[in-house]
C-alpha cells in the first residue's frame, strides 16, 4: 500500500511531497503520484509525536480507559508513540503484565504502546519489581517509574539507579515526598491558604529531586524527573546539567498554561498530582522547556470516569486527559508566547523523548528510509476544546470550551493513515 | 444579596451590614422565644450536616422554625455511600422533597460551593461549615455580638482591634471573620504558634503574632479560637501544656486586657486549654450573647435568602398587589 | 404629576386628624400611635406632637409588618424597618395604626397580624393621610387626610420634610 502526501511543509519552509510505502518514506519530492493521495494543503509536517508519560488503565479499569482507547487519542493528538504507566491493576510489575499491554498496544495499532514498568512490587516502595524479566520480556521495557507514587526511600531508590544500569535502563520518578504531602490537595500558597485546603509545598517536590539528582550522581545512572512543577525543581535540574549528571526532566502541558488560581471555584477538574503551581512556577517552567533545561513535555493523560471528578474536591481523584490537547496547549504556553518555535516543540515533544526512551522508530529526521511516523499540523487553525468530542474514553479535560491555537490534521503510523481531519480512518485492520 | 451564602466574600460591607440590620430589626421584633413570624410558612429549609455539629444545627433550626420555615434534619454523617458519591446523591434527594434551602456542613473544603455550583440542585445553599475554609453566619453573628458591645461601631469598624488567637490554619471561623471584620476596616492581628498558621497567610490583610502578650493588652475583642486535641499528635506543637502557657486566655492574661475588651469564643470550649474556666466565665466573656445572636443572624440570612422572590423570578407584578408604599420601600 | 396637598394641607389634615382621635377616643389616656415605617412613622410623631399640644402626649411607637406580608415572594427582600413598641405595651390598649397611603389595604393586614402577635389590644384604628382607594380587602380607615380618587395606573407619592425635604403629596401618571 502506497500514500503520497501531497504539499505538506518541512519545518524549513520547504514544501515537498512524500511517497509513504512498506511503512517507510520511501520517496521524497515533487509532483509525486503514488497510491493513495492525502492532500494536505502546505500544512507543517512533523515527526509523529512522542509520549513518555501516558495512564492507559488498562488492565483494571477499562471503565476509565483502554490501550485501545487511549492510543486513539493520542493518535488525535499527533502521536505515534505512548508510554504506559505502571500504576495499573494489576501493577505492571510483571513481565506478564508489560507484555499483555504492548499487545493490546500492537493490537489496536492506532500507535506504538511502550510499556513502563513498576520500579517496585506492587507499588510498595519496598521491593524491587523484577525490572530485568521486564527488560527482557518481548515489551523490552527500558523505563520503570512508580509514577502516582514516588520511589521515597533513598536507598532503595539508589539500588533501582543501580540496578537498571544493567540494560541502560532509566527511572522516572515522581517527586514527592510522602511525610510532606499527608493528606494535600493542592499547592501550598496564597490561594490554599484561602480555600482551607491541605497544602501541597513545592519543597515536597524538591527535595526528592534535589535527593535523586545526587543519587544520579553517585552512581553515575540515568534519572528521568516525571512532571516537573516548581521553579525550585528546574533550577535544581539546572544546577545538575551544569554538573554534567546526566538527569532529564519532563513538563506537562497543563503545568505550562494553568495555575492554581483555576482552583478557586473548587471544580475537581483541575485537580491534579502535582498540584497546579503559581504564575511564576508557570513562568520558570516555559523558561526551563525553551532553554532545554527541561527536556521533553509528558502529557500524564489521567482518565477518570465522570463519578470521581463529580463530587466534593476533597473526593476526586487526580487528574486530566491530556493527549489529544497537549499540542496545541503547548503552542499556545509557548509558540503563541515566543517562546519557542516549531523546531523546539518538535524536539521536545517528539526528538527527546523518543532519544531519552530509546524509541529508535519515533521522533527520527523527516527523510527517505525512515519510518513513515508522521504527524501534519494545522498551525494557523484554532479549535474550541469540547469535551464529547474526545476520543478518550474519560472526559476529565481541564480545558472544555478552551480555544487552542493549531490542530493536528493526519498522523500517520507505520506508513499507515490513522487520523484523517477529526477523524480516526483504522487501527491494524488497515 | 445572591441566591447562595457561600463565603463572606460572596457579600459587600453594604450586604453584611444589611444582614447585620436585619437581624437587628428581628431582635426588637421576635425578643421571646415563643414568638413565631410567618414569613417562611410553606418553605422547606433542610440542615445538611455531614459533620456533627448540634449547636449549629439547631441555631439554624430555631432560625428557620421561628420564621415557620419547615425544617428537615438530614443528618448524613456515618451515611455508607462511598463519600464522594454521597454529597451529589443526598442533593438530588433534597431537590426530590422539593428543599427550597439546604443548610450545609461538611468537612470538606468547598463542599459548599460545589453543592451550589454543580447542577444538582436548584436550592438555595447556606454553608455552615465547610472543612477548613469557612463559616460565614459565624463570622457574622461574631460581629453582630461586636455591635452589640460596641455601639460606635455601626457600619464602619475602622478604630476596632480585633485579635484572633489559636489554630488559624484549620479554622474556618478565622478565615470568615478575618474577611469579614477587614471586610468593615477593623484591624486584626492573628496570634499562634508558626506551624498553625497557613504559609500563604502574608498575603492577607491582617497582622501576626506568634506573642499572645505582646498583642493582648491592644486589642479591644480576643477571640479565642478551640483547639483540637488532634493537633497535638501532628506535632504542630508539643504538649496541650506548652500550647496553653503560651496562647490559653488564663486570668493573668484576662486581668492584662483593656478595661472595655470583650472576649470571644466560637465553642465549644475546652476549659483548661485554650481557655481557662474563670475567663470563660468572666463578665467580659460574651460565649452565650453570641449563642442567642446565632439565632438572630442566621434568621435574617434566611430571610435575605427566602424572604423574597426567587432570583430571576419576575418582578413586575410587584407594585400591583402592594400598595403606594414603593417609595419608602 | 399634580400636587394635590401641600405642606399646609398636610398640616392641617394631621392636626384634624388629632381631633378626631380624641373625640373618637373620649380622650388620650388609652391611646397608643403606632406609625407604620418609613412615612407612617413620621405622621405618628406628628400626630403625637399635635395631639400633646392639644392636649396630652401618647406613647408612639413603629410597627414594621413586612414578616407577615401576603405578597413577599413576589419581590425581592426588603430591608426590614425598626419596630418599637412604647414600653406601656399595647395590651388592651386602643391603638391607632398610622400610615401615609391606604390603597389595596394589605399592609395593614399584616400589621394587624403583626400586632396580633404582640398582645391584645382594646382596639385597633387606623389613620392615614391619603386614602387612593382600590381596596383589595374588607380594611377601612377609621381617620383620613383626604380621600384622592386615583386609577390603578397611578402611583400616589407622599413627600415628607424629615426624609424628602419637603411636605407635600403628588399623583404619578404611568403611562
Amino acid at each position: 500500500m502506497q500514500i503520497t502526501i501531497k504539499s505538506a511543509r518541512l519545518l524549513d519552509g520547504q514544501v515537498v511531497d512524500l511517497v509513504l510505502e512498506n511503512g517507510v518514506i520511501s520517496n521524497i519530492g515533487s509532483d509525486l503520484k503514488f497510491g493513495k493521495i492525502v492532500d494536505v494543503g502546505s500544512n507543517l509536517l512533523i515527526p509523529g509525536l512522542v509520549d513518555l508519560h501516558t495512564h492507559l488503565r488498562e488492565p483494571g479499569r477499562e471503565d476509565s480507559e483502554t490501550v485501545a482507547t487511549g492510543s486513539m487519542a493520542a493518535a488525535k493528538g499527533g502521536y505515534t508513540a505512548i508510554s504506559a504507566m505502571a500504576n495499573t491493576s494489576p501493577v505492571a510489575d510483571t513481565a506478564g503484565v508489560v507484555e499483555q499491554v504492548y499487545r493490546l498496544g500492537q493490537e489496536a495499532g492506532f500507535c506504538d504502546v511502550f510499556p513502563i514498568g513498576a520500579v517496585t512490587q506492587g507499588l510498595n516502595g519496598k521491593n524491587l519489581a523484577e525490572l530485568g524479566a521486564m527488560a527482557n520480556s518481548s515489551a523490552k521495557v527500558r523505563i520503570f517509574s512508580d509514577d502516582g507514587k514516588c520511589v521515597s526511600d533513598a536507598l532503595l531508590m539508589r539500588r533501582a539507579l543501580e540496578y537498571v544500569k544493567t540494560f541502560n535502563g532509566i527511572i522516572a520518578q515522581h517527586a514527592q515526598e510522602p511525610s510532606l504531602t499527608v493528606g494535600s490537595q493542592m499547592n501550598e500558597g496564597i490561594v490554599s491558604s484561602k480555600l482551607g485546603l491541605t497544602g501541597w509545598p513545592a519543597v515536597a517536590e524538591e527535595a526528592i529531586i534535589a535527593r535523586d539528582i545526587l543519587l544520579a550522581e553517585h552512581v553515575g545512572s540515568r534519572l528521568h524527573i516525571c512532571h516537573l512543577t516548581t521553579a525550585g525543581g528546574v533550577e535544581l535540574v539546572r544546577f545538575a546539567k551544569s554538573r554534567g549528571i546526566n538527569v532529564t526532566a519532563e513538563v506537562t502541558p497543563h503545568h505550562l498554561l494553568l495555575t492554581d488560581e483555576s482552583v478557586a471555584n473548587y471544580d475537581p477538574i483541575f485537580k491534579v498530582n502535582p498540584p497546579l503551581r503559581t504564575k511564576s512556577d508557570v513562568a520558570a517552567l516555559r523558561a526551563g522547556l525553551a532553554d532545554g533545561t527541561i527536556d521533553i513535555v509528558g502529557t500524564d493523560h489521567a482518565p477518570h470516569p465522570l463519578e470521581d471528578k463529580d463530587c466534593e474536591w476533597q473526593s476526586a481523584a487526580f487528574g486530566m486527559v491530556g493527549l489529544e490537547t497537549a499540542l496545541s496547549v503547548v503552542a499556545k504556553s509557548m509558540i503563541d508566547t515566543k517562546l519557542f518555535g516549531w523546531k523546539e516543540l518538535v524536539d521536545r515533544m517528539s526528538i527527546a523523548p523518543a532519544r531519552i526512551a530509546g524509541y529508535t522508530n519515533h521522533g527520527q529526521e523527516i527523510k527517505v528510509g525512515a519510518v513513515a511516523n508522521l504527524a501534519i499540523i494545522d498551525t494557523d487553525a484554532t479549535w474550541k476544546v469540547e469535551r464529547h468530542r474526545l476520543s478518550s474514553k474519560s472526559k476529565n479535560t481541564p480545558f472544555e470550551n478552551i480555544e487552542l491555537p493549531s490542530k493536528v490534521v493526519h498522523t500517520f503510523f507505520n506508513g499507515r493513515h490513522i487520523l484523517d481531519g477529526s477523524e480516526i480512518l483504522n487501527g491494524a485492520g488497515n | 444579596m445572591k441566591k447562595h451564602l457561600l463565603s463572606i466574600d460572596d457579600l459587600n460591607a453594604q450586604e453584611v451590614i444589611e444582614i447585620l440590620d436585619t437581624a437587628f430589626q428581628l431582635a426588637n421584633i421576635s425578643d421571646g422565644a415563643t414568638k413565631k413570624l410567618p414569613t417562611l410558612r410553606g418553605r422547606t429549609v433542610v440542615n445538611l450536616f455531614f459533620e456533627d455539629s448540634t449547636r449549629t444545627r439547631i441555631s439554624f433550626e430555631s432560625a428557620a422554625k421561628r420564621l415557620s420555615a419547615d425544617v428537615i434534619n438530614f443528618n448524613a454523617k456515618g451515611s455508607s455511600v462511598s463519600k464522594g458519591e454521597s454529597l451529589k446523591d443526598t442533593a438530588q434527594t433534597l431537590q426530590a422533597m422539593g428543599a427550597d434551602a439546604v443548610v450545609i456542613r461538611h468537612n470538606a473544603s468547598g463542599a459548599a460551593q460545589r453543592l451550589a455550583d454543580s447542577g444538582w440542585i436548584s436550592a438555595s445553599v447556606i454553608n455552615a461549615g465547610d472543612g477548613t475554609h469557612e463559616h460565614p453566619t459565624q463570622a457574622l453573628l461574631d460581629a453582630y455580638t461586636i455591635r452589640e458591645k460596641f455601639p460606635e461601631f455601626k457600619s464602619d469598624f475602622s478604630g476596632l482591634h480585633v485579635a484572633i488567637v489559636g489554630d488559624i490554619l484549620h479554622s474556618r471561623v478565622a478565615r470568615s471573620n478575618v474577611l469579614l471584620l477587614t471586610k468593615l476596616g477593623a484591624k486584626v492581628t492573628l496570634v499562634s504558634p508558626p506551624t498553625l498558621m497557613p504559609v500563604g497567610i502574608s498575603a492577607w490583610p491582617v497582622e501576626i503574632s506568634y506573642d499572645l502578650d505582646e498583642v493582648i493588652g491592644a486589642v479591644d475583642v480576643l477571640m479565642v479560637l478551640r483547639l483540637q486535641s488532634e493537633r497535638m499528635a501532628a506535632s504542630y506543637f508539643p504538649t496541650e501544656r506548652e500550647y496553653s502557657r503560651g496562647y490559653g486566655l488564663d486570668k493573668l492574661r484576662l486581668d492584662s486586657l483593656k478595661k472595655s475588651a470583650i472576649v470571644m469564643h466560637p465553642g465549644p470550649m475546652i476549659r483548661g486549654l485554650e481557655i481557662s474556666a474563670e475567663s470563660a466565665d468572666s463578665h467580659r466573656s460574651v460565649v452565650l450573647n453570641q449563642v442567642a445572636n446565632g439565632v438572630l443572624v442566621r434568621m435574617a440570612v434566611l430571610y435575605q435568602l427566602l424572604g423574597g422572590a426567587a432570583l430571576g423570578g419576575t418582578s413586575a407584578q410587584i407594585d400591583k398587589s402592594g400598595d403606594s408604599r414603593e417609595v419608602s420601600a | 404629576m399634580a400636587i394635590v396637598l401641600d405642606g399646609d394641607d398636610i398640616g392641617r389634615a394631621l392636626k384634624r386628624i388629632a381631633h378626631e382621635i380624641i373625640e373618637r377616643n373620649h380622650g388620650l389616656s388609652n391611646v397608643v400611635l403606632l406609625g407604620i415605617p418609613t412615612r407612617g412613622a413620621y405622621l405618628a410623631e406628628r400626630i403625637g406632637s399635635f395631639l400633646t399640644q392639644i392636649q396630652e402626649s401618647v406613647p408612639v411607637g413603629t410597627l414594621d409588618a413586612t414578616l407577615h406580608r401576603d405578597d413577599l415572594r413576589l419581590r425581592p427582600p426588603r430591608p426590614l424597618l425598626p419596630t418599637l413598641i412604647p414600653s406601656s405595651g399595647i395590651e388592651g390598649k386602643d391603638v391607632v395604626l398610622v400610615d401615609d397611603v391606604l390603597y389595596s389595604g394589605r399592609t395593614i393586614r399584616a400589621a394587624l397580624d403583626a400586632i396580633g402577635e404582640i398582645g391584645r389590644p382594646r382596639s385597633v384604628q387606623l389613620a392615614v393621610l391619603v386614602d387612593r382607594g382600590h381596596r383589595e380587602l374588607p380594611i377601612r380607615a377609621d381617620f383620613v387626610g383626604k380621600n384622592i380618587p386615583t386609577s390603578a395606573s397611578e402611583s400616589v407619592r407622599v413627600h415628607l420634610a424629615e426624609l424628602d425635604g419637603k411636605d407635600c403629596v403628588e399623583i404619578v401618571g404611568v403611562s
